[in-house]
């Protein structure tokens, strides 16, 4: 290729297609969403080895928690079907749908983070925090890291919502965007399990 | 077709997805009643949480609809370095039942 034609086409022609045949951005998040795994992965297998190797763990979850908890489930996993909506819609050019389907998203995710907060105030009331043995630090450490991710995904959706409804940003930053919110649903199937309903009081 | 009736068929689409992964959990919380031993718990709630990220990844993350380079660049790598850190588990039984080090 000549001077000429990388200086008319850019230096993207000079480049191979991907073999993923993917945007480098959605590449990129898939990248970022399987490093993200490994490390709750190891969290997850730090909380086992300890649950496992103590002989009297505590249970601290009362039907009232778990009540919360099928709630906050059912929540997250309703916010990945209304995620879902906002890419299809984004992708079919519906503009105003795909701004409904992002705002019930940000809406059930901010949601789940104020049962998820509420749970843990609760938990404070009896004396259980981050401070209060192994379980206390290995719960809040897990549950809170899920957090961080789904209030960090808010703001995520959030930003991108805006420059999208500007036109700043294409419908591919909002499937983007909607990989990682389906992500942080995913990891909650295992937290879920091991950390909550392995330690309801009998 | 037009952009309205396309963005509302996903949700149809995707409509049995959603009640399974809702239904796997109940099933995670019925058992999580039932009196069965630490291990098997663990075990089974993972097998049915394996089987609803599955799912979630498959046709929620459309990782199904990609080309297959993608799932076997990425997967079988996260598989591997999941696989590797439970070499922790002989030392974790080891603690519970304060076995002393091998020799």
């Amino acid at each position: 290729m000549s001077e000429t034609d990388v200086a008319i086409h850019g230096h993207g022609a000079l480049m191979e297609e991907s073999p993923y045949a993917i945007p480098s951005r959605k590449l990129t998040m898939w990248l970022f969403i399987i490093s993200d795994a490994v490390t709750f992965g190891a969290f997850l297998f730090a909380y086992g080895y300890i649950r496992f190797a103590a002989a009297n763990w505590p249970r601290p979850f009362e039907t009232g928690s778990v009540i919360n908890v099928i709630v906050m489930t059912f929540v997250l996993i309703t916010s990945s079907l209304t995620m879902l909506g906002a890419v299809d819609s984004a992708k079919a050019g519906d503009k105003p749908k795909a701004m409904r389907f992002l705002y019930s998203t940000m809406v059930l995710g901010a949601l789940f983070a104020a049962l998820h907060i509420r749970e843990w105030f609760e938990l404070f009331g009896r004396q259980i925090t981050i401070s209060s043995g192994l379980f206390g630090q290995t719960f809040f450490s897990i549950t809170g890291l899920h957090l961080l991710h789904v209030i960090s995904g808010v703001i995520a959706l959030f930003v991108i919502a805006t420059k999208y409804s500007r036109d700043t940003l294409t419908p591919g930053h909002v499937e983007t965007v909607g990989l990682y919110w389906h992500f942080v649903d995913l990891v909650w199937m295992f937290v879920v399990p091991l950390v909550y309903l392995t330690n309801i009081a009998h | 077709m037009s952009a309205a009736s396309a963005s509302g068929n996903v949700i149809r689409k995707y409509l049995p997805v959603y009640f399974l992964l809702l239904a796997i959990f109940l099933v995670e919380v019925f058992l999580s009643f039932q009196h069965f031993s630490i291990g098997k718990l663990v075990f089974v709630l993972l097998l049915l949480a394996f089987f609803s990220a599955s799912l979630g990844l498959m046709y929620f993350m459309h990782l199904a609809e990609e080309r297959r380079a993608l799932f076997l660049t990425l997967i079988p790598a996260a598989i591997f370095v999941l696989l590797m850190m439970n070499m922790i588990w002989g030392d974790s039984v080891r603690l519970l039942h304060m076995k002393p080090f091998a020799q």
